[in-house]
């Protein structure tokens, strides 16, 4: 049965009519029309669908709608601001850190949250943090490297 | 650029140049024999507003072919790669080619696109030297303008010279430019797709949004071999909004939202019958060998075996071994196909648009002529997306619902059950060394389950044998091309055997392989990598943990070195550092063909060390990211990368070289390491165990 569920999306108030279990990615996707979240394997093992709820790195894939009412959810297509790329994205950029691109989004948004924590964090440090997150081209070092110079590039404030 | 744009852009005013190649001038044979001579095969429009247009039936699929084609296009009409707009595998706009696939796009579009360019360059400098009143000597050329040299005043742009006018031009009068005086290519140039990808705005085929769009769940049996023969859908058929669609033993349920869909069908129960393959991952090897057996051939034999088996002081007989594979890319199998008017539009996520018309062609009888495909950004192929079961799927369910865009996407369950994967491969080889450790006396390979393709490299084994198997069917489950296929599973059987000769031999491994290399450009190679990897080669086992593979693909030579650091108590490998020297003569865009080499690299340690598709019978074990295990961060090591200096020769392609000798310089670094072969890919901590059981107590 479809719930009246509001949250903050990409900076936006938002009102969904859909059923409270329904997965976040879907309503992304489906009803929002916001298709850079991509799907990978629908049970939170890839990274794929990664958004952040409140900051937090989440599988949107595995996490329904109830779970974010009243929540801000940030997007990959909300972490420009004015058309100016964030820090990460423009890493990710400069140092090709992609092949394909179906990764990439999910890439870049669990990256944002851990160097929102943590910007000034070692290699290994970067490594756990992007562990949940698979990458089939192998754009692994380029990704590491992307990681790092974005933390230095947001000197540990944002 | 919008494809709208980009068509509004290119038929106002423009200047089209369709380009054909003479008959034979193709470095191979095209699949369907003179299919680029009958077609248009590279295709540049200059619009009004100066802007190019490059139409090719290649696919972006993370490779970067859209950037190193923009790149040769902007080269020879000096432009800024940003100023050509990329069109790419759209049946309807772009000229016919192959598929996207055995890293042909370098070696066989490249050039003709080149040239294409080449001959547009000379068109528009000769309209200008008529417009502007000087000879073309005295021009000068940049980004879209023409000018007098000697009075920059005078200048035209391409905007101008090209109004309304269309030409056909037969490519090979004109010679691209020398490459001393090329300015981009061997520079670092942004891909193209960067922005796009980078803000989720690239659109894969799961990304279209077209009005009344309907998901389309099929119904699948439990098991390779079983088939549908009844069903009931009245659950599903209840919930608002479903609607079943029937196509042979093909059910599918249809919804606006693609999670219901998958839900709904979760409500219909099918009754399967057929029979499933008497077979498991575990003796999958031994059927291979015994079904094999009597097809097989000699595919090459020179010299007396056993004359020269009597001269080996050094005699070696391995089995190796790998498992079924699958391709896994990040984005599975998806298309949405829509019937409209008597044609058939399919926008899919593939390496081959045009193998993909044909075969929608075929499963719906229509003419070619009434199928449109349309790739998108292609989330991975790998060879997995060559064939499009999906995009059929797609347009005989769109078949039946006339004017209905229908999205098949497969979930990752479905992606891992219908891939056809790597095969899994048996290779037996016999071989020998001479009493002076220089020659090899004798080499008797023979394969079941792959091919014996690019078995060889130049090394001198002058008496040989190759076999390999004739025989229709061979597998359980559907195989298909793997990113270098045949060829890596050779090069771990023969590299993998070259070491363990010259280990029980007692000569190093690089000495062994300088003794018989007979081409002079690996033998360069070889030293390249040793000396780039800073290592003095010894007799193994050594306990450094190093080990050294060559591999070939086409004329593209690859040399890898890995060090790895083996857990014996867990039977754990670590990859602490990879690197390959490659040589692919002249590179055209490094810092891409770097990204081919670093994910080759980083794929394939996932290929050795850990993927493997398990299954009984006709069913699938392995059903998501849990148990498939792909390579994650922690297993990438260091990587180097070095590029022969060979500007002289053809580029060759660089998607499937480096892939080639991965896995064998791993099985070379853990021998190294422990004294252990493993012979059995992906060598798993089990397996990696066993074979520590089967040293030699010193």
């Amino acid at each position: 049965m479809d719930a009246t569920v509001s949250f903050v999306l990409n900076g936006k108030p938002v009102t969904v009519k859909s059923p409270h279990d329904r997965m976040l990615v879907w309503v992304l996707r489906d009803e929002l029309g916001l298709t850079g979240t991509k799907v990978g394997c629908e049970a939170g093992l890839c990274g794929a669908c990664t958004v952040l709820v409140d900051f937090e790195a989440v599988p949107s894939c595995s996490t329904t709608l109830g779970d974010v009412a009243g929540k801000a959810v940030l997007t990959i297509e909300g972490l420009a601001l004015d058309g100016k790329l964030d820090p990460v994205q423009k890493a990710f950029q400069d140092h090709h850190a992609f092949q394909c691109g179906y990764c990439t989004s999910g890439m870049i948004m669990a990256a944002w949250a851990f160097l929102k924590k943590k910007p000034k964090a070692t290699r290994t440090e970067i490594v756990e943090a992007m562990e949940g997150n698979l990458c089939r081209c192998g754009a692994h070092v380029r990704i590491l490297d992307a990681v790092e110079s974005a933390g230095k590039a947001m000197g540990g404030v944002r | 650029m919008r494809r709208r744009d980009f068509l509004e852009g290119v038929t106002a005013g423009a200047l089209t140049f369709f380009f054909t190649t003479p008959v034979g001038s193709a470095p191979i044979v095209p699949t369907r024999p003179g299919a680029y001579a009958e077609d248009l095969n590279a295709y540049l429009k200059i619009s009004a507003d100066g802007r190019v247009g490059c139409f090719v039936g290649k696919v972006e699929l993370g490779q970067g072919a859209m950037t190193v084609l923009a790149m040769l296009v902007a080269e020879e009409l000096e432009l800024d790669p940003a100023q050509v707009d990329m069109l790419m595998g759209d049946t309807d706009l772009c000229p016919w080619d192959m598929p996207t696939g055995g890293s042909l796009t370098m070696w066989h579009t490249a050039p003709v696109l080149r040239g294409a360019a080449a001959e547009a360059r000379a068109v528009l400098l000769r309209m200008a030297s008529k417009a502007l009143g000087a000879p073309v000597a005295d021009l000068a050329l940049k980004d879209g303008a023409i000018w007098v040299k000697a009075a920059p005043a005078r200048r035209t742009t391409f905007g101008e010279l090209v109004k309304g006018r269309k030409m056909e031009r037969h490519l090979g009068k004109i010679k691209p430019k020398p490459l001393s005086d090329c300015t981009l290519i061997g520079r670092r140039v942004p891909r193209k797709d960067a922005l796009a990808k980078t803000t989720g705005a690239a659109k894969y085929a799961g990304d279209l949004r077209l009005p009344g769009t309907l998901h389309a769940c099929i119904l699948r049996p439990p098991a390779h071999g079983l088939n549908l023969v009844a069903a009931d859908t009245a659950a599903a058929e209840r919930m608002p909004g479903v609607r079943i669609v029937r196509d042979g033993t093909l059910l599918a349920v249809l919804h606006p939202q693609p999670d219901t869909a998958r839900k709904a069908l979760a409500l219909v129960k099918g009754t399967f019958e057929g029979t499933e393959p008497d077979v498991d991952d575990g003796r999958i090897y031994q059927y291979l060998v015994d079904k094999a057996a009597p097809g097989q051939r000699v595919m090459i034999s020179r010299g007396d075996l056993a004359a020269g088996e009597k001269r080996a002081a050094t005699v070696v007989e391995g089995e190796y071994r790998n498992a079924y594979e699958s391709h896994a890319t990040l984005e599975p199998h998806t298309s949405v196909a829509k019937w409209e008017e008597g044609r058939m539009t399919v926008w899919a996520s593939t390496q081959s648009p045009f193998v993909f018309r044909e075969a929608v062609a075929e499963a719906l009888k229509l003419g070619q002529d009434k199928v449109h495909i349309i790739a998108q950004f292609v989330g991975g192929g790998f060879g997995g997306k060559l064939v499009g079961p999906g995009a059929i799927e797609a347009a005989r369910i769109a078949r039946r619902v006339p004017g209905v865009p229908i999205q098949v996407a497969w979930n990752r369950e479905e992606d891992l059950f219908l891939d056809g994967y790597r095969p899994a491969a048996v290779v037996k080889i016999r071989s020998g060394l001479d009493a002076g450790r220089g020659a090899i006396t004798f080499w008797d390979s023979t394969v079941a389950g792959v091919s014996q393709g690019e078995a060889e490299l130049p090394y001198d084994m002058q008496t040989n044998r190759y076999q390999a198997p004739a025989v229709p069917n061979l597998h359980p489950l559907k195989v298909g091309a793997w990113r270098a296929p045949n060829a890596h599973t050779n090069a771990f059987a023969r590299e993998s055997q070259l070491d363990a000769l010259a280990a029980k031999a007692g000569l190093d491994p690089v000495t062994l392989r300088r003794r018989l290399i007979t081409d002079a450009r690996l033998l360069r190679l070889l030293d390249l990598a040793v000396e780039t990897f800073d290592w003095e080669p010894a007799p193994g086992p050594t306990g450094r943990g190093i080990g050294l593979a060559c591999g070939a693909w086409r004329q593209g030579l690859v040399v890898a070195i890995a060090q790895v650091a083996v857990d014996k108590t867990t039977g754990k490998v670590r990859t602490e550092r990879f690197l390959e020297a490659v040589d692919v003569g002249l590179v055209v865009n490094p810092d891409g063909a770097r990204q081919q080499v670093e994910g080759a690299i980083t794929m394939c340690i996932g290929q050795a060390l850990s993927e493997e598709i398990r299954f009984k019978g006709g069913r699938i074990l392995d059903k998501n990211f849990d148990t498939y295990l792909l390579p994650r961060f922690s297993a990438i090591p260091r990587i180097q990368v070095v590029f022969a200096d060979n500007a002289t020769s053809v580029t060759q392609g660089i998607g499937e070289p480096p892939v080639v000798p991965v896995a064998a310089a791993l099985a070379n670094a853990v021998f190294d390491a422990t004294g252990a072969r493993v012979t059995h890919v992906p060598f798993t901590p089990e397996r990696v165990l066993e074979a520590l059981k089967r040293v030699p107590a010193k």
